[in-house]
């Protein structure tokens, strides 16, 4: 395997020298994604313009067995693209050319280095937009979108990135470059487009997306309603779905948020409640004031305390500036926070959030939580010092520990970060041993030489059994200096 | 979760075919077993592992066993003032949940509200190994591994015995009425090409005959108001209307000649095949009954970047499902491997070296 002065020699013949990285100062911003807990440097940064660039570099990667960890933005939120020593980091970001906005099939061709935002922008001109909205839509991409299976706020309605593309064309490990999926309504042989989908980088290179357009909501409209217990602010959102209204976006804020993201950005919310519920409906006119007058009507009959509804565009606006505060206003509170990602049917929501306060109050860390209700998906902020000696492994400890009660009510311990390498351990409590060979095998039918992207998604069974000696042990893991990949 | 002895005796019969080298052909309701190659091998039964083991109606999912029947799924949703999005086929009363998602197919929702595979939550299989296993979940979000559930819809069997399956379901629209309009197919095929780029509570279309029909959903007083807008002649039954189309139960279907289904961009023309021609979809699916020759109705659809398949036939012959592109043919193979190396369940049932 080359060492890190031999690869611009390496790669000389398909990359300008300015697309190798190599020197520790241009590789410093690659050494972590949006999980930031660990940072290790990357053998090089290879930046790649076209894509037979990528397929030179995935030949010649093959031919020196180096492994190759695919990055878009680095936004995500698990590690996926956390960078490996002997290995290179392939940013796919110059690949951002929006190559057709079809209006007419309502379809966007994009590089997989396009932020999601810009395709929506892109197809504005047509009122049209692209409809999976994850929090980080500024900046991340729509090729790491893809790895991880991104959602958003809309999932319920509009549904995650799987249910939005169209078509990918991706490079194998041996360089050949292939096309799945059409524009058409159904695809001939195995879904291998699902497979891709959230694969987190494991099984092949993406350069290229066909994803749905939608036409842009006539009318929408926005409901904040306020509860006293959390138990009656999840109790109207399953009245809610059982009257047959599926919102656009249905979240759920409980009191530590509120107070935080009020602070941070005044958006209104009463600080006294227990729990807020922001409920965005969008549709026909007839159709979306029945949907209003059931979602109010739910909401009370659950105890509501307040239902406000937006009364115009800027209050819109404000509503939902709180919810998208919800980060960086607990950023402000905390030096560092750990973001989970489990989801749970949500019968189950009031006893989860209890177990996590009884988790919070057990270890001494302070947590909030915010909630896509509608989807069950659960994001709870778990907020930690990393100066301060151990913290961090307190934090980690109390995640697991949720993603870990996440599966015992029936759900799982990702709904929409992936699992990267921060939750390879919470992979061993979900699935059993012949199911994580059995995505070997997967891994194995695109990937034999497990070159693109080692070590992410499926912990080893030697890793499975050493966890489960942790838990027996009460957290004192073995080599509990060593990074934990 | 099913029954474990049941789940053993299956893994042990997976095994044993294994150890004896002996393909297995799997059997639900039969109801489908006209779709795709006709196969020699010994038939596994899965047909008695039936019945709904969740459904939570504010949960928006439902999980059953392979062997239930979709009627009763059906039914039990429609008690609950909601439907499978996809509204699958049912070619016959025994018509089970195995085999809707073994074999992919949507109905005439599919365009407007969801497919199959988009609604698939979680699976329970038994693989070509012999071993139990369980991927996805009940709940709407969950990204961890790979999207092995997904995998198996219209996979055929060919990759695992499907024993539990879980999926989303949807609200019932308040009212459906249907409209029938007077025009040619060109006419209807611009005609539903501009509703795409509307925002029009269109839940189904279908051209046959020089009339096109197209179902409105939503609150009562909102489908009428629209009715308005499209024009037409409203029909008198338009439940029944659909589940003829849906079942292939109208005249249409009752063909002597070969039947082929055709996937297409909706903004494909009339195809330049001989025989008596359907439209659903906006467009995007086709039924001909022609009897060319085979080779140039795959050259019309791909011409169009369409796939054809030979849906049915009096005698088929091998590799009636629409092709894939020869450049995943390695990758369909790796993957078939890795579910059931050694090519015990249905072999050859989707393709013939598959």
């Amino acid at each position: 395997m080359p060492n890190r002065s031999e690869i611009p020699a390496l790669f000389s013949s398909c990359l300008a020298k300015n697309n190798i990285l190599t020197s520790t100062e241009t590789l410093r911003p690659y050494e972590c994604d949006g999980y930031t807990a660990y940072k290790s440097l990357p053998l090089a940064v290879l930046l790649p313009e076209s894509t037979q660039q990528v397929i030179d570099i995935i030949k010649i990667c093959q031919k020196e067995n180096i492994p190759i960890v695919t990055r878009g933005a680095g936004t995500g939120l698990s590690g996926g693209a956390h960078p490996i020593s002997n290995g290179i980091l392939l940013n796919l970001s110059k690949l951002n050319q929006i190559l057709e906005i079809n209006h007419q099939l309502q379809y966007a061709h994009v590089g997989p280095g396009v932020r999601n935002l810009a395709i929506s922008e892109a197809a504005s001109e047509f009122g049209l937009y692209y409809a999976p909205d994850p929090s980080s839509q500024i900046a991340c991409t729509i090729g790491g979108n893809i790895a991880e299976n991104s959602g958003g706020v809309h999932c319920l309605k509009y549904g995650l990135t799987i249910h939005n593309l169209l078509e990918v064309t991706f490079v194998t490990i041996d360089g050949e470059l292939i096309t799945i999926g059409s524009g058409c309504y159904e695809n001939p042989g195995y879904d291998l487009l699902a497979l891709l989908t959230g694969s987190e980088g494991m099984l092949a290179v993406m350069v290229e997306a066909k994803v749905k357009l939608l036409p842009k909501p006539l009318h929408k409209e926005v409901i904040l309603a306020a509860f006293n217990h959390v138990e009656e602010a999840g109790s109207a959102v399953a009245n809610i779905i059982a009257s047959g209204v599926i919102p656009a976006g249905l979240e759920m804020m409980d009191n530590a948020v509120i107070n935080a993201t009020e602070n941070f950005c005044h958006a209104g919310y009463p600080t006294d409640a227990a729990a807020i519920l922001l409920c965005e409906l969008d549709g026909y006119d007839d159709s979306l004031q029945w949907e209003i007058d059931q979602v109010s009507k739910q909401c009370k009959q659950s105890n509501a305390v307040t239902v406000q509804k937006a009364q115009n565009a800027d209050e819109q606006e404000l509503f939902w500036k709180g919810r998208k505060s919800a980060f960086p206003a607990i950023g402000q509170l905390s030096p560092d926070y750990l973001c989970m990602d489990g989801t749970i049917p949500r019968k189950h929501l009031a006893h989860v959030l209890g177990e996590i306060s009884n988790y919070s109050k057990q270890i001494g860390l302070a947590v909030a939580n915010v909630f896509h209700a509608g989807d069950g998906n659960l994001h709870p902020l778990i907020m930690y010092d990393a100066n301060n000696s151990g913290e961090l492994e307190k934090a980690e400890e109390i995640g697991g520990k949720i993603l870990e009660l996440c599966v015992s009510v029936g759900g799982t311990i990702t709904g929409e970060h992936g699992v990267g390498i921060e939750k390879l351990n919470q992979m061993c409590v979900q699935f059993k041993r012949e199911e994580l060979n059995q995505f070997e095998r997967i891994k194995e039918a695109f990937d034999p030489t497990h070159l693109l992207n080692p070590g992410k998604v499926i912990p080893t069974l030697q890793r499975c059994a050493e966890f489960g000696a942790m838990h027996v042990h009460r957290g004192e893991m073995p080599f509990k200096d060593l990074p934990r990949f | 979760m099913s029954d474990p002895d049941y789940i053993q005796t299956l893994c042990a019969s997976i095994q044993q075919a294994n150890a004896t080298q002996q393909a297995l052909q799997i059997q639900g309701g039969g109801s489908k077993s006209f779709y795709g190659n006709e196969i020699s091998a010994n038939t596994l039964d899965v047909s008695n592992n039936i019945g709904i083991i969740a459904y939570e109606p504010s949960e928006l999912f439902i999980t059953a066993r392979n062997g239930t029947l979709l009627a009763e799924i059906e039914a039990t949703l429609d008690a609950n003032n909601q439907v499978l999005p996809f509204e699958p086929p049912h070619f016959s009363p025994n018509a089970t949940l195995g085999g809707a998602v073994a074999s992919g197919l949507s109905g005439p929702r599919r365009p407007f509200s969801s497919s199959l595979r988009d609604c698939m939550l979680g699976v329970h299989i038994v693989n070509g190994k012999g071993e139990y296993l369980e991927f996805g979940g009940q709940v709407m979000k969950n990204v961890a591994g790979y999207d092995a559930s997904r995998l198996m819809c219209g996979a055929f069997g060919t990759l695992g015995v499907l024993t539990q399956i879980s999926l989303k379901v949807a609200p019932k629209p308040q009212a459906e009425i249907t409209l029938a309009l007077s025009i040619n197919q060109s006419e209807a095929l611009n005609k539903m090409n501009a509703w795409t780029q509307t925002q029009l509570p269109i839940s189904a279309t279908y051209f046959n005959n020089d009339v096109l029909h197209v179902r409105i959903a939503g609150l009562e007083k909102s489908v009428e108001k629209i009715c308005n807008q499209i024009g037409g002649e409203k029909i008198s039954s338009s439940e029944k209307f659909w589940a003829s189309v849906k079942n292939h139960q109208s005249d249409f279907f009752q063909a002597e000649k070969s039947l082929w289904r055709i996937i297409a961009p909706n903004n494909t023309p009339p195809l330049s095949i001989n025989g008596e021609t359907c439209i659903e979809w906006n467009g995007g699916l086709r039924w001909i009954k022609s009897t060319e020759d085979a080779q140039h109705i795959r050259n019309q659809c791909q011409a169009f970047k369409g796939y054809v398949s030979l849906f049915k036939a009096d005698s088929k012959p091998n590799d009636c499902l629409a092709e894939i592109n020869p450049d995943l043919k390695k990758l369909h193979l790796n993957i078939k491997s890795a579910f059931d190396p050694n090519r015990i369940l249905n072999p050859g049932r989707m393709y013939s070296w598959c």
